[in-house]
């Protein structure tokens, strides 16, 4: 017997080619470009097939991640997109827009060496090798339950469990309230970082597996959750995180003061920046100052950039706290935003005809951790910057969408405006309903609206599993 | 996609749509409002319900063609069918006995306040409209409002009908009236909706108006409709659109509902240009 040699580790993280900053700074083209099929074999080959894998532990839709890894290894697409799809319906959006780093990745045991095995980017080539072929393959369906399950809200975790339950063999429809599908991924997050070509193509397969799809339906006004369930067996409401929260200070109103829901929704779905062609005016705005930290606020000041601006990020912490991504923080600083940490806004200042010209800020220092455990945000004595601009987008937050909690009498709604639901199951104060994504949690990332959404959609599936007489009869069918 | 059934221009400048909408028909109240998209690029704009027939399943707005959504939903034909209609949105009037009630409208208020003095008529009240326009020739559904009216009375910028003048001879026309209102209710333009407000503040007579700014999804989603009512912001899609006139800060809405008026003709030029060239280079007259 000789002694084991110990094996080298490939650590050696294969890069994804992207659009250089001083170029994508002028378009609304997707960022990063993807790997090619040779990097894509390459980065999967790195995987050690861990026994007992820690990255599918901590995926929030339990993803088998070294399976799908193993098939790109071999270049085995097909059954890589197979074991994909078997968790996850929306593999192109999720490969884009997860937070690995927190997630799959954050677990890989190269992690420490920063050499973690690049899962989003695997996940992303995958989706989007399999929409290069000429027909999605169709998955097994179990035979018609007839059982009708009402969803409301198109997006990421509506999707989600109506692309669970249509392949268990219940009916579904979705419920949208704006005029297409897909909800924060069509008016929120950016062309740039999530092409809607893409989400349309995932909204399109989940047509093509038979589910209903109706937009322009406000669920709460067009029709109660209580008329529905005349009609279905079960609803599940995904209605996100959809109330803009304002600072409250003075000049919020002026004209130029955006809440990043407009700004972006003028731009991703009504597609603004290709005004005139679309209808929907944007303004070209010189000095754009975005306030906040998260990706929402890197996603507006980026946009800001692409439509001819000098943009800045105004946030009352240090940069180590940003909520965003760092990836997302690179970009941005890679592309001209400027960051002006530790910077709170205490006023807008208009002219004499209601437009916002200047942004009056506090200077922060760093004191003592709070309850989040970051360092508290003090203010400098004295310390006070003017910034002249002719543009805010307010990028703090948004609170649940209260229209179906005011509208369904019975359903439990938390302090602080959200639908009350299991963690695990999504079910809520009432009967055949069950709730999931930012409408329970607050405002939160795709994926774990998504991993609710699964969650949510095997409770209505064993609920709807049991012997007829125990589901009250549905008096439509 | 929503098909129209009627489409035509009622007075100058001042068109009425009529849409099949079932869904909204069945549970739209006084007071509410639908958004609409004329086409696949088309903008999203509010619209104040005119009327809605819930056993044909249609529904009917009226509206100036002003910028270039307006003059595209005034171009449409019978037959056609446009992509968005979303609704009812917003809360409905509130509609009480409260005893004598005074409908003041303007512009396409003359529409949208028809379905509130109705059913204000049908909870018992005694209903006074008043309409004004620049002449009398601006008047239309003179006869549908008074058949909801106890009293019709007109003002008009050259005399030509009712009063001479506009809003702001309310106060001699209620002395002359010489009866009490126990509300005003204002439904018009902006600019309208504001001088009938300082004319009935003296007053102290609960006075509602219907708000009319800029939106995109009116679910309280994006915030552009945010208003200043009393001394706190509220999102008119949402929390209103009706609320106490005497608290609406209006200088406020005024400017917000110009944010874009350089741009809201530019579409129109733009692609009637653009359809000319393309139409040229094409070889087609």
């Amino acid at each position: 017997m000789t002694e084991p040699v110990k094996k080298q580790y490939d650590l050696n993280r294969r890069e994804m080619p992207k659009q250089l900053p001083e170029v994508r700074r002028y378009n609304f083209n997707e960022v990063a470009l993807g790997y090619t099929a040779e990097t894509a074999i390459e980065e999967a080959k790195r995987c050690i097939q861990c026994k007992k894998p820690l990255c599918i532990s901590n995926c929030p839709v339990e993803i088998d991640i070294p399976g799908f890894v193993k098939c790109i290894a071999e270049g085995d697409f097909l059954g890589g997109i197979r074991i994909l799809k078997d968790k996850n319906c929306l593999p192109a959006i999720c490969g884009r827009v997860c937070p690995q780093e927190e997630q799959c990745e954050k677990t890989c045991v190269f992690h420490k060496k920063g050499g973690q095995i690049a899962v989003g980017r695997l996940e992303r080539f995958l989706a989007d090798w399999e929409a290069q072929q000429c027909e999605p393959e169709m998955p097994e369906m179990l035979p018609n339950s007839g059982r009708k399950v009402a969803i409301v809200g198109g997006g990421p975790a509506g999707l989600t469990v109506a692309g669970d339950l249509i392949k268990l063999g219940h009916k579904v429809t979705v419920f949208e309230a704006l005029h297409r599908m897909g909800g924060v991924l069509i008016y929120g997050i950016p062309e740039f970082r999530l092409p809607k070509v893409i989400v349309t193509r995932e909204v399109e397969y989940l047509r093509k597996l038979g589910v209903e799809l109706i937009t322009d339906f406000v669920v709460g006004k067009t029709r109660t959750i209580d008329s529905i369930l005349g009609e279905y067996d079960a609803v599940f409401v995904g209605s996100g995180a959809g109330l803009p929260w304002f600072m409250e200070i003075p000049g919020e109103n002026l004209n130029g003061v955006y809440s990043a829901n407009e700004y972006l929704t003028r731009l991703n779905l009504m597609k603004g920046y290709l005004f005139p062609k679309y209808h929907t005016p944007v303004k070209s705005h010189r000095k754009v100052v975005t306030v906040g930290g998260g990706n929402v606020a890197m996603d507006c000041a980026r946009s800001a950039l692409r439509l001819g601006a000098e943009s800045r990020i105004v946030y009352r912490r240090s940069r180590e706290e940003l909520p965003a991504r760092l990836e997302e923080v690179e970009n941005a600083e890679e592309e001209g935003v400027i960051f002006d940490f530790l910077t709170l806004p205490l006023r807008y200042i208009g002219d004499e005809s209601g437009w916002v010209r200047a942004i009056e800020c506090q200077k922060m220092a760093l004191g003592e951790p709070d309850s989040s455990g970051r360092r508290r945000p003090v203010p400098i004595e004295g310390a006070i910057v003017t910034f002249p601009v002719d543009a805010v987008v307010c990028a703090i937050g948004n609170s649940p969408n209260p229209l179906i909690g005011a509208t369904t009498p019975g359903l439990t709604i938390g302090k602080k405006g959200n639908i009350e639901a299991d963690e695990k199951t999504g079910t809520t104060s009432r009967e055949k309903i069950w709730a999931g994504g930012d409408v329970v949690t607050g405002a939160a990332t795709v994926i774990l609206a998504m991993g609710a959404g699964r969650f949510a959609a095997r409770s209505i599936h064993e609920y709807l599993s049991r012997p007829q007489a125990e589901v009250s009869q549905n008096s439509g069918a | 996609m929503f098909k129209v059934i009627a489409c035509r221009m009622i007075v100058p400048n001042m068109h009425l749509l009529t849409l099949v909408a079932p869904a909204v028909a069945r549970e739209a109240r006084p007071g509410q409002f639908v958004i609409l998209r004329a086409e696949e690029e088309g903008e999203r704009i509010p619209l104040s319900l005119a009327d809605w027939d819930a056993q044909s399943g249609t529904i009917t707005v009226v509206f100036m063609a002003i910028g270039s959504t307006t003059a595209r939903l005034a171009s449409l034909t019978a037959g056609v069918s446009i992509p968005t209609v979303v609704g009812p949105l917003g809360n409905a009037s509130e509609i009480e006995n409260f005893g004598t009630v005074a409908c003041l409208c303007g512009c396409y208020g003359m529409g949208s306040i028809y379905p509130i003095a109705r059913a204000l008529k049908e909870k018992g009240n005694r209903v006074i409209t008043v309409m004004e326009a620049r002449s009398s020739y601006l008047f239309y559904w003179e006869e549908r409002l008074a058949a909801v009216s106890d009293r019709v009375i007109h003002i008009t910028r050259d005399g030509t009908k009712g009063y001479r003048g506009h809003v702001g001879r309310l106060p001699e026309i209620m002395r002359a009236l010489d009866e009490p209102i126990n509300r005003f209710i204002l439904n018009g333009c902006t600019f309208f909706m504001k001088r009938a407000s300082d004319e009935t503040r003296p007053s102290g007579i609960k006075t509602m108006a219907s708000l009319n700014p800029i939106m995109i999804d009116g679910t309280g989603m994006c915030g552009v409709c945010r208003v200043t009512v009393g001394a706190t912001t509220r999102f008119a899609c949402v929390h209103g659109p009706d609320f106490d006139a005497h608290q609406v800060d209006w200088e406020e809405l005024l400017q917000r509902r110009k944010t874009y008026m350089p741009e809201e003709i530019v579409p129109l030029r733009t692609s009637a240009c653009e359809d000319h060239h393309v139409a040229s280079q094409e070889g087609k007259p």
